[in-house]
C-alpha cells in the first residue's frame, strides 16, 4: 500500500550541523532546485522511516531568528508558517542544535513553538559534546522546553536511529491529533527577544553542564589562523597550494581522459566510411566535448579544497582576516567566500552573495565576482600555458607554468579589487559601511561523505552542462566550420570556405589590434555561452583545418601558429573575458535588473580589449611578436 | 570572577584590547555609529548571545586597525567590527 508523503523540515542556526544531518538521511537521493520567485536554494531529499512512511525532507537555509532579515532567512520564516509559495505546511518541524553551543538554538526553538507546528530537538554532534564533557539531562530538558528531544550523531552509522525511531512516534501522534495548534507567531520585539534568550539560558543552565574550558584544539589552531600576520600567511599558502594542485594533480588524469577521447576518435574514424557522418562523429561530437570534459579533474580538485575549508570552519576565519582589508576596497568580508566560491564558477558565487544583506555589498560583489577565474577559464589557461610556457623550475621548486597560472588568477583579484575601489568611490560616495558579524564554529574533522556528495552533486552539473549546452554548441560549430563544403578541386582547407570562416573575417578587423586572427575571433563567439567551449571551437577549427593529427595536438598546433604576443594577449584577455551567458543570466536573475548586466558586460568587454591590447603590444615591443 | 570585574568602571566592548574578560553590563545601541537602526543592531546581537551577564573575552584582533575583532561571548566565538561592538558596554 502506497502510504501518503509526509513533510519534514530541517531548521537550525549556521553550523549546527544541520547539512551533515541532511545528509545522514537522505544520502544522495537529493535535488537541488530553487524556491520559485526567489534565488534561494531549495534542498529537498527522500527517505523511508523504519515503520515504513514516506518522507520528503527540505533543508531550511539556517537562521538564528525568524525575523527574516535576508531572503534566505524570509524563506525559512515562510515555510515554517505555511506561506512559502507553492510548499506545504511541514507535518514536523526538526530544530538541529550543535550539543557543544545550545544557547541561540534553544532560544531559535522557543521562538519557533509559537509557529504551532509539530516540533521536535534534535541534539547532533552529540559525541564531539560529550568529549569535551558536556552533560545534558535530555529528559529535563524536553520537559522545561515542552518539546521531544532527541540526541544524534550525523556523521556515524546508526547515529540517527533514535530521530528516526521519534520521527515515526511524532508523526503517529501528529496524525491522530485532532487539528493543528494555533499559529501564534508574531515578530518580537527587543524585550521579548531579550526575554527569550535569558530564559533559553535558564532553562540550559538548570539541564546542562558545561566544560569549564573551550575547544582547546579550536584556541590552539586560532592562535596562529588567527593570528594578524600569521593568519594571513597561513591563508596566502592555502591558495598556493590550492592553485597548484589545481595544476599539477589533475594532470595524470586529464591525460587519461585525453587519451580515452582520442581513442574513441580514432575507433569511430576507422569504423565509419569516409565522409559527413565520420567527421561529425569524431571532429565535432568527440573531440568537442572530450575537449571540455578532459577539465572535470580540475573542476573536482577546486570543489574539494572549498569543500573541505568550509566543513573545516575555516571559510568564517578567512572572512575574519579578509574584512578589512576588503574594507579598502570597499567590500564586505562576508563577499570572501562568494568571491571564493567564484574561483570555481561565478554562478554559485554571485549566489552565494545572499548572505551580504546590504544590497550596496551585494551589488558591488555581483559585479565583480565574474573577474575571479573561474574554473571554466582554466581550460583556456592550461592549453595556451601548455603550449607556450616552458615546464621550468624557478628556484629550483617552483614550476613556472605553475607560476603564470597563479599570476593569472592574482591579476584577476587585483583588478577585482580596483573595480570595487572605484566602484565604492565614484558611484556609492555616501556609502556606510555594513556590519560585520559572524559566529566563528570550532573547527571540525570534515566529513568525508558529505563532501563527496558535494563534488558529486557539482561534477553532475559540469556533466550535465557538458553533455547539453555544450554539446548543442559544438554541433553549431562544426556545422559552421563545415558548410558550405568547399568546391571541387579546392586547394585550401576546408574551413576557409565555411560561414565560420566569414563570421571570423568580419570580426577579426576589430580583434587584430589586440593580435587575435581569425581562428580565435571564430573561438571567441561559441565563448559566450560558456568560456570553456572557446577551447573546443579552436580545437574543431584547426582540426578540421588540418586534419586528424591537429586534433590530437591542439596545444602543438598553436605553438606552431600563434606568436608568443597573441598567446599572452588571449590570457590576458580571458582574464576578463566577456562572461558566459549563464553568468548574465544569473547577475539579471539577482540584481533584478537588466542595467547591472549590461553594465557587467560592457566593463568587462572594455578591460579585457584594453588589457589584450595593452599585452600584446607591450610582448611585440619586447620582440615576442 | 565577578567581584575582580565589579570594581572596573563600565566601558564599550569595542575599546578594549586583545586580551580584555568582562560581563556584558548593558547593550546600548544609540552609543554605536553602526549603519543598522539601533533596533536591528541591538536585536542582532542579542541573537549571537550578547546578552546582559554573558562573559566576554578578546580572543583575536585584525590586522587592520586591530579590527574586527574575535570575541568569546560564554561558550560560541563571534566576529565584529570594534563599530558595532561599541554598542556592548562590559565591565
Amino acid at each position: 500500500m502506497e502510504s501518503p508523503l509526509l513533510h519534514l523540515a530541517l531548521v537550525g542556526t549556521p553550523n549546527s550541523g544541520k547539512t551533515s544531518l541532511f545528509n545522514a538521511l537522505t544520502g544522495s537521493r537529493q535535488k537541488v532546485a530553487n524556491y520559485p520567485g526567489v534565488t534561494v536554494e531549495r534542498k529537498e531529499g527522500a527517505f523511508v522511516t523504519p515503520q515504513g512512511r514516506q518522507i520528503s525532507l527540505v533543508d531550511l537555509p539556517g537562521t538564528y531568528s525568524l525575523r527574516g532579515r535576508s531572503p534566505d532567512e524570509e524563506i525559512t520564516r515562510d515555510f515554517v508558517l505555511g506561506r512559502a509559495t507553492g510548499e506545504v505546511l511541514p507535518d514536523l518541524v526538526l530544530c538541529v542544535a550543535d550539543s557543544t553551543n545550545l544557547r541561540l538554538t534553544i532560544r531559535l526553538l522557543l521562538e519557533l513553538k509559537s509557529t504551532g507546528r509539530p516540533l521536535a530537538l534534535v541534539l547532533n554532534m552529540f559525541d564531539i559534546a560529550k568529549r569535551r564533557g558536556v552533560t545534558v539531562d535530555v529528559a529535563g530538558l524536553s520537559q522545561a522546553l515542552g518539546v521531544p528531544v532527541v540526541t544524534s550523531i550525523a556523521v556515524r552509522k546508526g547515529g540517527t536511529d533514535d530521530l528516526l525511531r521519534l520521527t515515526d512516534q511524532l508523526l503517529a501522534q501528529a496524525a491522530d491529533a485532532a487539528g493543528d495548534r494555533a499559529n501564534t507567531w508574531r515578530p518580537l520585539t527587543v524585550p521579548e527577544l531579550r526575554a527569550t534568550q535569558r530564559e533559553a539560558d535558564r532553562i540550559i543552565a538548570a539541564t546542562v553542564s558545561l566544560p569549564e574550558r573551550p575547544d582547546t584544539w579550536t584556541a590552539r589552531i586560532d592562535s596562529v589562523a588567527l593570528h594578524p600576520v600569521g593568519g594571513l600567511l597561513v591563508l596566502l599558502v592555502i591558495l598556493f597550494v590550492m592553485f597548484q594542485a589545481v595544476f599539477a594533480w589533475a594532470q595524470p588524469l586529464m591525460q587519461v581522459l585525453s587519451a580515452s577521447f582520442d581513442a574513441l576518435g580514432q575507433l569511430v574514424h576507422d569504423q565509419l566510411p569516409e565522409g559527413l557522418l565520420q567527421s561529425f562523429l569524431q571532429n565535432g561530437v568527440i573531440s568537442g566535448v572530450g575537449s571540455v570534459i578532459v577539465f572535470l579533474p580540475q573542476i573536482i580538485i577546486i570543489f574539494l579544497f572549498i569543500l573541505l575549508l568550509e566543513d573545516f570552519g575555516y571559510m568564517a576565519r578567512a572572512a575574519f582576516l579578509m574584512d578589512r582589508i576588503m574594507g579598502g576596497a570597499g567590500l564586505h568580508g562576508r563577499a570572501f567566500i562568494p568571491l571564493l566560491s567564484s574561483f570555481a564558477c561565478a554562478i554559485p558565487g554571485i549566489m552565494a552573495t545572499r548572505v551580504i544583506d546590504n544590497r550596496r555589498d551585494r551589488l558591488t560583489t555581483i559585479l565583480i565576482a565574474p573577474l575571479m577565474t573561474c574554473s571554466a577559464r582554466i581550460p583556456v589557461y592550461t592549453l595556451i600555458i601548455s603550449a607556450f610556457i616552458p615546464p621550468t623550475k624557478v628556484w629550483g621548486l617552483i614550476n613556472l607554468q605553475g607560476l603564470v597560472m597563479f599570476g593569472l588568477y592574482a591579476a584577476g583579484i587585483v583588478s577585482a579589487l580596483a573595480v570595487s575601489f572605484l566602484i565604492k568611490f565614484f558611484m556609492m560616495r555616501d556609502y556606510q559601511p555594513a556590519p560585520f558579524m559572524l559566529e566563528l564554529p570550532d573547527y571540525k574533522m570534515p566529513r568525508l561523505r558529505g563532501i563527496a556528495i558535494g563534488i558529486y552533486t557539482r561534477a553532475k552539473m559540469f556533466l550535465q552542462r557538458a553533455g547539453t549546452t555544450i554539446f548543442a554548441m559544438m554541433v553549431l560549430i562544426w556545422f559552421l566550420a563545415s558548410f558550405p563544403q568547399p568546391p571541387e578541386g579546392a586547394t585550401e582547407p576546408a574551413i576557409n570556405y565555411s560561414l565560420a570562416a566569414m563570421i571570423g573575417q568580419a570580426i577579426a578587423p576589430l580583434l587584430t589590434p589586440v593580435g587575435f586572427n581569425w581562428q580565435i575571433a571564430v573561438a571567441l563567439v561559441p565563448g559566450m555561452a560558456a568560456r570553456e567551449v572557446a577551447v573546443a571551437a579552436l580545437g574543431t577549427v584547426y582540426a578540421i583545418e588540418g586534419g586528424k593529427e591537429a586534433a590530437e595536438q591542439i596545444g602543438q598546433v598553436l605553438a606552431s601558429k600563434w606568436s608568443l604576443a597573441t598567446a599572452l594577449a588571449l590570457l590576458a584577455w580571458y582574464i576578463f573575458a566577456p562572461q558566459c551567458a549563464s553568468t548574465l543570466a544569473v547577475i539579471r536573475r539577482e540584481t533584478g535588473s537588466w542595467r547591472w548586466m549590461a553594465v557587467t558586460f560592457f566593463y568587462m568587454f572594455a578591460l579585457a580589449y584594453a588589457a589584450a591590447f595593452a599585452t600584446y603590444h607591450i610582448a611585440v615591443a619586447m620582440g615576442a611578436g | 570572577m565577578s567581584e575582580i570585574c565589579d570594581t572596573r568602571p563600565p566601558q564599550p566592548l569595542g575599546l578594549a584590547r586583545r586580551g580584555y574578560t568582562g560581563t556584558i553590563q548593558h547593550l546600548a545601541a544609540g552609543g554605536a555609529s553602526s549603519s543598522l537602526s539601533d533596533i536591528e543592531l541591538e536585536s542582532r546581537l542579542i541573537e549571537l548571545g550578547f546578552v546582559e551577564g554573558a562573559r566576554v573575552e578578546i580572543l583575536h584582533e585584525g590586522i587592520v586597525g586591530r579590527d574586527p575583532i574575535a570575541v568569546r561571548v560564554d561558550n560560541i566565538t563571534v566576529a565584529v567590527r570594534r563599530r558595532e561592538a561599541m554598542a556592548v558596554i562590559v565591565a
